[in-house]
């Protein structure tokens, strides 16, 4: 098969911002050089390392293609028309980008939570074995089903209707649905795009708690408008601005640290000011 | 400038509107300009109604004159004879099922794929294919059963049931196309970036998510492209020709040989100078214009439940 | 599959997940992979194929027609003669025929299709059922607020109906119906004015009038939907606009929205005038399969699919070909006026856009 993979072997570390800290435990490690739409220049210059067990949230003002890098992790961009890229994406060493790797495998193995909820319009039941019935799973699918929603804390709100359409369920819960769906098949990677955007406080609450257990057995990256949220639930993070100077808008890394860091002592003066609020 | 004119009225030195009569604002159809809008008003409701008193007279003659005729003998023997009484027209519906049938084994599977195609692609050959669909679509009947006669027929060398399903199948397929294409275009495309996001190949994609959330609207378009080809004569007439006897004789399925439908029968003894065979054509078009009813009401029963983007 | 094989395990392990990491997240299977590219082969394959199945339908009615085309060439279109004893084959009359009958039946069922249309979509009916209604002060009751827009629906449906009801089922109401009913007037308009060559012939059965009347019913509801869809597509802000200067609902129709509409209108129109000149069954049976070029209403003509439909299933394999040709003949007419009017109406849908 074309998509044979080399044996595993420590990242090469192009990502190493952070000092004192091992290299070999990097999952995802992603250099964007430069990411076009066509002839638009969406994002250039971003690097960020992705921990295991770890959650890494990306921040920025809107439209600083934070959602874009994060669409890269798993070739959700080859979706959109135009799309080309420059750089490389290393998932456990290997580039995913690279020819011969089949995008369909990538997202089997780092999975996405989207930022509006999207159950399909099918039992409860059904949305999380979907991944079960994808990858052919031959074992006990009421079990990872069942554990699934317990690790998505949904379990008891729908237990007694698991026949039930999942579009029945209220935002925060499809969202919860969708994450559970995710989890299901037990991805290593799960990509997060802005989950709680569309829920109210207590729901985005519920999640950003499930997202703190999550990281004990997954890997986390996530996008987010809220600074208080990156700081509650992130270990580490990352700050995208917005460069304006050569006339398009073009995203790029400007500050990656532990999130502790990042928000307690900001050292570039952008960062500074976006942490103050003094722009958005 | 108009703070003058306020200030002027307030203070009542001189009043623009002084001399306009404000019983204008009361509706008179003696004024022209109301009295054309309420005749034009009138003029398109009788219109309107005027379209639909042939609805109202063929659905009363079909209840009336085919009502008086329909029976069970009527829906389960042959047709009869010149000068026979009774008889009726059993043969023809078993034809124009068995015809119908066939057409979708042929026109559906062919007009999905081609749908999931058109659905997920936006090239030229995409368009190119939505351009030949839609010219299906106007296509005249009559040529659908030219082709057939000159694909199938002088192929086989007979007239056939097969030649018939082929003609229908013609006239079904742009209809599945482009309602299927719709259909699968509003499934939301949240759900398909779920799907693919979590690693399901295009194939899984359709078939677990695309299909199965769009299949109310594609059935919509089966029945109504159904309901079209049930009723058509023109394409029969010389494919499938006609027949006296059951397309099932001596325990196999005579699909090669010619073939009775409802459409060829009213067609047939509606021409006829016996009383008998005309009262049959009647019953027999109260009959089909039932199944075609049945097929429409379905597709719209199916297309209320298609999910909404 | 070496590929498919779990990448690595890591040892972390919670209460609620005892499975080792891809365990059961594997890559595409090689089945998954196969099927995967078939099924995309497949999709591509039948779309060609309805690419192939249009250019296999012209092509083999061309190639059948050949032989007819180099006997017969251009004379066939423009003799008047169709005998086949004598072994002349000409189809004027029947283009005559066809394009007479469907540009009446145009005349006709434009008139009331558009009206309809309308009546459908500028909310005549539901205000008018809704002033009603409000004289006995039952405008508001539950049960009563629903019913102007139910009724405006019902009628909407209603049209459609018509569209529903197949060709052969309007041929056998033509006969047994129209003919008889129309008969006595236009015998009556024959006497009286027969110097008017609308008039000049008697109706003694089928014949040009009852095929018109019959065919403008069927197109009616191609006309109504699409010029619906026109007019419910011009901009509220336009209709708005002339409402606010003051203009009544018909001063606002003439002057602002049917010329916004009318491109939609007119595409609609040249379709439905498409639909009429391919018309088989309604005509063979009310038309009177008389080959002549009369412009008498109450004459039998001959249309080239009534031709077709009644040559056909006893044609010897000489005359399938010179009627192979008359189909291309017919093939050729519709095809110019489809793509016509698909042309138009996307032209229309662009202008709509913009």
């Amino acid at each position: 098969m074309s998509t044979a993979m080399p044996p595993l072997r420590p990242a090469n570390g192009h990502a190493a911002t952070l000092p004192a800290e091992k290299r070999d435990d990097i999952v995802v490690d992603c250099h964007i050089r430069e990411l076009y739409y066509g002839s638009f220049k969406a994002v250039r210059d971003t690097e960020i390392p992705i921990r295991k067990n770890s959650i890494t949230a990306f921040i920025g003002p809107s439209g600083c293609g934070k959602s874009t890098v994060l669409r890269c992790l798993n070739r959700m961009n080859d979706l959109v028309r135009g799309f080309r890229f420059e750089g490389h994406v290393r998932y456990r060493g290997r580039d995913i980008y690279a020819h011969g790797i089949d995008p369909v495998a990538v997202r089997r193995f780092i999975g996405m939570v989207f930022q509006q909820p999207n159950p399909f319009a099918t039992s409860i039941f059904n949305n999380v074995a979907f991944g079960l019935r994808l990858n052919g799973f031959k074992g006990d699918r009421a079990d990872k089903v069942e554990k699934a929603l317990r690790a998505a804390a949904l379990w008891d709100e729908v237990k007694d209707k698991l026949n039930k359409s999942g579009l029945s369920l209220s935002g925060g819960q499809q969202q919860r649905l969708c994450i559970a769906r995710a989890i299901a098949t037990e991805p290593e990677v799960l990509l997060m795009d802005e989950p709680c955007s569309a829920l109210d406080p207590i729901a985005t609450r519920r999640i950003e708690e499930l997202m703190t257990e999550l990281s004990q057995k997954f890997t986390i990256a996530i996008v987010t408008h809220n600074l208080q949220q990156a700081q509650r639930v992130a270990d580490y993070t990352g700050f995208l601005y917005v460069d304006t100077t050569q006339g398009g808008r073009t995203g790029y890394l400007v500050e990656f640290n532990h999130s502790k860091h990042l928000f307690e002592d900001p050292q570039h003066p952008h960062t500074q000011q976006y942490i103050r609020g003094e722009f958005s | 400038m108009a703070t003058n004119v306020v200030e002027r009225n307030l203070a009542g030195v001189e009043d623009p509107f002084a001399g306009v009569d404000f019983s204008h604002l009361e509706r008179s159809l003696r004024r022209p300009r109301t009295l054309i809008d309420a005749l034009l008003n009138l003029a398109t409701a009788a219109l309107t109604m005027l379209a639909l008193v042939p609805l109202f007279s063929v659905v009363v003659m079909l209840l009336w004159r085919g009502g008086k005729r329909l029976s069970i003998a009527a829906l389960t023997s042959l047709p009869p004879g010149p000068l026979e009484a009774g008889g009726g027209f059993g043969n023809a519906i078993v034809g124009t099922t068995v015809m119908v049938a066939v057409a979708i084994l042929f026109s559906v599977p062919f007009g999905i794929l081609t749908a999931v195609y058109l659905a997920q692609s936006n090239n030229k050959v995409a368009e190119v294919v939505r351009f030949c669909a839609k010219l299906l679509t106007g296509f005249p009947s009559i040529l659908a059963g030219v082709f057939a006669y000159g694909a199938v027929v002088l192929a086989t060398g007979g007239f056939s049931s097969l030649a018939g399903a082929v003609a229908l199948s013609v006239l079904m397929l742009p209809t599945v196309i482009l309602t299927s294409e719709d259909a699968i275009r509003m499934v939301p495309s949240r759900m398909k970036e779920a799907a693919i996001g979590m690693g399901a190949t295009t194939a899984q994609t359709v078939w677990m998510v695309l299909l199965p959330t769009a299949i109310p609207g594609i059935l919509t378009g089966v029945m109504l492209a159904v309901a079209r080809a049930a009723g058509e004569t023109a394409p029969l007439i010389f494919t499938a020709l006609f027949s006296n006897y059951w397309l099932w004789q001596h325990g196999q399925m005579k699909l090669m040989q010619p073939t009775a439908s409802l459409a060829v029968l009213i067609y047939n003894f509606a021409g006829m100078p016996f009383k008998n065979q005309v009262e049959l054509a009647w019953a027999a078009a109260l009959v089909l214009v039932l199944m075609v009813l049945c097929a429409n009401l379905a597709g719209q029963a199916l297309s209320a439940r298609q999910v909404q983007r | 599959m070496s590929s498919a094989a779990p990448v690595a395990e890591f040892p972390t392990s919670s209460p609620l997940f005892d499975a080792r990491a891809g365990e059961v997240t594997q890559a595409p299977s090689r089945g998954q992979r196969i099927f995967d590219a078939v099924f995309r082969k497949t999709c591509h394959t039948f779309a060609w194929l309805t690419i192939l199945l249009v250019g296999f339908i012209v092509a083999r009615i061309t190639a059948a027609a050949i032989p007819a085309i180099h006997t017969l060439g251009l004379g066939f279109v423009t003799g008047r003669v169709w005998d086949a004893n004598a072994g002349t084959y000409g189809i004027l009359a029947q283009i005559w025929g066809t394009i007479y009958t469907s540009v009446l039946a145009l005349m006709l069922g434009s008139i009331f299709g558009v009206a309809a249309a309308i009546f459908l979509s500028e909310g005549f009916l539901s205000a008018a059922v809704f002033g009603a209604l409000k004289k006995f002060n039952l405008h508001l009751k539950p049960v009563t607020l629903r019913l102007p827009d139910q009724l405006e629906r019902l009628l909407k449906e209603l049209i459609e109906l018509l569209a529903a009801i197949p060709s052969v089922v309007y041929g056998l109401w033509g006969i047994f119906v129209v003919i008889p009913l129309i008969r006595p007037w236009c015998n009556w308009l024959h006497a009286q004015m027969g110097w008017v060559p609308f008039f000049s012939t008697d109706l003694s059965g089928p014949g040009v009038l009852p095929a018109v009347l019959v065919l403008a019913i069927m197109i009616l509801p191609t006309v109504t939907a699409i010029s619906r869809d026109a007019l419910v597509s011009v901009p509220p802000k336009i209709r708005m606009a002339a409402y606010g200067l003051g203009a009544t609902r018909w001063e606002s129709l003439f002057a602002v929205i049917l010329p916004a509409a009318s491109r939609g209108i007119f595409g609609g129109i040249v379709l439905a005038f498409g639909r009429a000149l391919g018309e088989t069954m309604a005509l063979a049976m009310l038309v009177g399969n008389s080959n002549q070029i009369k412009l008498s209403l109450f004459s039998p003509a001959n249309t080239l699919a009534a031709l077709l439909a009644n040559n056909f299933p006893e044609a010897g394999p000489k005359e399938v070909g010179i009627l192979m040709y008359a189909a291309l003949v017919l093939l050729a007419i519709t095809l110019v006026v489809n793509v016509a009017g698909a042309f138009i109406l996307h032209r229309a849908a662009l202008m709509q856009s913009e």
